[in-house]
């Protein structure tokens, strides 16, 4: 590239702060009461099969392409090894696309269905898509999973993470619609409470110089104390919820060891899938498996503009020198307790609170912040500020008046609607309508999700309006090479055979060969970068010709 | 340094009629309300919401494992 005039974006962000290329991904609990023995894996499918009706309706030609597994490298360990396939759970091998068992399917939904329209034209189930807004739509395990598209700030996150649950209700409304089907409901959760639990995972970039070592030691204490920030709540103690009580976290009970590749056993509170998705000799893709999915939009960007600041503190060797004594139980100490005074013992001898240890970030990462200009009002990043302002004032309400933190962390949320319950109804913690509080506190239609009639009413409050949330339905962010990708699929989608995070595989009449477009560069493939080419071009031919500097291109129009 | 907040991602004007449903309609300007007041109100519309048979559905929801 060339010197670039004032005011264009540059390939880096600011750094020092909340601003990080990141996103979210969001497994859904899913259930057909009608039909409770529905296979798990099938129904997943149905509700990715719903989606791409309603963008092949969206669309002419196809909003929607398949996934590229080239680049899918789950075994291999950010700690300097590769794990054996032979020794790997079947579960972490997450670089094959699972196969539908046609057993399985019949079961399920009898042969006679699967014949008439289950399958698409090459015979299998579509367990994968890559949406116009650059998102991932898919089958994990026995779950549908979004994961959003790379964004650069907070409030992004918010935005394209909510989109993720727009496109989940459009699903469960379009199989509701279909009269052969049973209805299924989606629930933005992390358990069903009897000892299974499914993630809602943040994925951060940083750079690969930065040693693995410091990571997992600037990292543990804050995710051990991030929860009374953004846990999202959970009637029941014990993976399978046999003592009665509410807690901090829907995750915390799962988590088993300090450092780990697993995440579906033997949870890590460190994650040590090494999987850049990008150019691997400089980026790493930090794989965060510990925290709750966020419905509460304060808690979900005070997790990701939180932990995009810690990691900052990290890389500048600025992360607070304390040390958690056994993390993984003070973990599940401070999840169960909602008076937030329980102490974990540091490895100095100190005893304190998980609110001291937020402190303890909130001070380095206001200092580092400042140190670096970012935090500034008006030459400042845009966004580290708020990020700042936001998490004190949290803090502030957690120390003093939890009621006041009730319109925005989501625990507490929760918990006042249980407390409304338990004092009229005189509940105890074990009573059924208790959990099914907790369950329908996180069902993604806005008429039954308890959180959703709480928004409706202004008790929740808002980071991004609805208009925001509904665009990122539909349109990519503009500023990372998600802009690229979503492009690719809304433009051109009938001539995209597959996509990934790192890669857009195009398949043009006449081409001869597949044309498969890198994008290794997180920050590149912007709108900046390549929205002009979209407009200049109506077809994938012209696109790729210019794209790919061959002097094929026709004239331009 | 700040380069980048000259875009704003979320102001471009694409209007495409789908059918995603739009999220329940925000009442303009209004401050969340922290306070207790109107829970009983709440917990009456709330009521009516709630799945019926709390103690079947709650033991119906069974997952399989995920990450």
């Amino acid at each position: 590239m060339t010197a670039r005039p004032e005011g264009v974006p540059s390939e880096k962000l600011p750094v020092g702060g909340a601003m990080r290329v990141m996103g979210s991904e969001t497994e859904y609990g899913i259930h057909a009461p009608s039909a409770p023995g529905a296979n798990a894996t099938m129904m997943s499918a149905r509700i990715i099969q719903a989606y791409a009706s309603v963008t092949r309706q969206r669309a002419a030609g196809g909003a929607e392409t398949r996934w590229d597994y080239t680049d899918e490298e789950p075994l291999h360990d950010a700690r300097g090894w590769t794990l054996e396939r032979a020794s790997a759970d079947p579960s972490q091998l997450t670089d094959q696309p699972p196969v539908l068992d046609a057993e399985a399917v019949a079961l399920a939904y009898g042969r006679q269905e699967l014949e008439a329209d289950g399958a698409d034209e090459s015979g299998s189930l579509l367990m994968n898509m890559v949406l116009g807004n650059g998102a991932r739509l898919y089958v994990d395990h026995a779950h549908p999973e979004y994961s959003s598209p790379e964004v650069t700030t907070p409030r992004d996150v918010v935005a394209w993470d909510a989109a993720g649950d727009l496109v989940a209700l459009a699903t469960v409304r379009r199989v509701a619609a279909d009269p052969d089907l049973p209805a299924i409901n989606l629930y933005k959760n992390n358990t069903d409470n009897k000892s299974v639990s499914y993630g809602s995972h943040e994925n951060y970039l940083m750079p690969r110089s930065v040693p693995f070592g410091d990571i997992i030691r600037g990292l543990t204490p804050f995710f051990v104390s991030r929860q009374v920030v953004c846990g999202a709540g959970r009637v029941g103690l014990g993976q399978d919820s046999s003592t009665p009580g509410y807690q901090i976290s829907q995750r915390a009970d799962f988590f088993e060891a300090e450092v780990g590749l697993e995440t579906t056993i033997r949870r890590p509170i460190i994650n040590t899938r090494d999987e850049p998705h990008a150019t691997a000799d400089k980026y790493r893709r930090l794989h965060v498996i510990i925290g709750d999915a966020n419905l509460s939009q304060v808690s979900n960007y005070l997790k990701f503009g939180t932990t995009a600041m810690v990691l900052s503190l990290i890389e500048a060797g600025q992360a607070p020198k304390i040390e958690v004594h056994e993390p993984v139980q003070a973990l599940q100490t401070v999840s169960h307790d909602t008076s937030l005074t329980a102490t974990v013992r540091l490895l100095d001898g100190r005893r304190v609170t998980a609110l001291d240890i937020q402190w303890m970030y909130y001070e380095a990462a206001a200092k580092l912040a400042q140190e670096s200009g970012v935090s500034d009002t008006f030459t400042g990043d845009g966004h580290t500020r708020e990020v700042l302002e936001r998490w004190e004032a949290t803090l502030t309400a957690l120390g003093g008046d939890l009621g006041a933190a009730a319109s925005s962390v989501e625990w507490l949320a929760k918990m006042s609607l249980l407390d409304g319950y338990r004092n009229r109804d005189g509940l105890a913690w074990n009573d059924a309508r208790l959990g099914l509080v907790d369950l329908q506190w996180s069902d993604i239609r806005p008429e039954k999700g308890l959180y959703y009639r709480l928004l409706s009413r202004d008790r929740m409050q808002r980071i991004v309006d609805d208009g925001a949330i509904s665009r990122a339905v539909l349109e990519p962010p503009s500023d990372t090479r998600a802009y690229f990708r979503g492009k690719c699929v809304s433009s051109f989608g009938k001539d995209v055979v597959g996509a990934s995070w790192d890669s857009v595989i195009f398949d043009v009449p006449g081409m001869g060969k597949l044309q498969r477009v890198p994008t290794r560069e997180p920050l590149r493939g912007t709108e900046f970068l390549t929205g002009p080419l979209f407009r200049r071009h109506s077809d994938a031919a012209s696109f790729l010709a210019e794209l790919l500097g061959q002097n094929t291109a026709p004239p331009r129009a | 340094m700040a380069a980048q907040e000259q875009q704003q991602p979320q102001s471009r004007e694409t209007e495409s009629e789908v059918d995603v449903p739009e999220a329940p309609p925000a009442a303009p300007e209004a401050q969340a309300s922290a306070a207790t007041q109107g829970v009983d109100d709440l917990l009456d519309e709330i009521d009516g919401v709630l799945e019926s048979n709390a103690e079947e559905f709650v033991r119906a929801f069974v997952q399989k494992g995920g990450q």
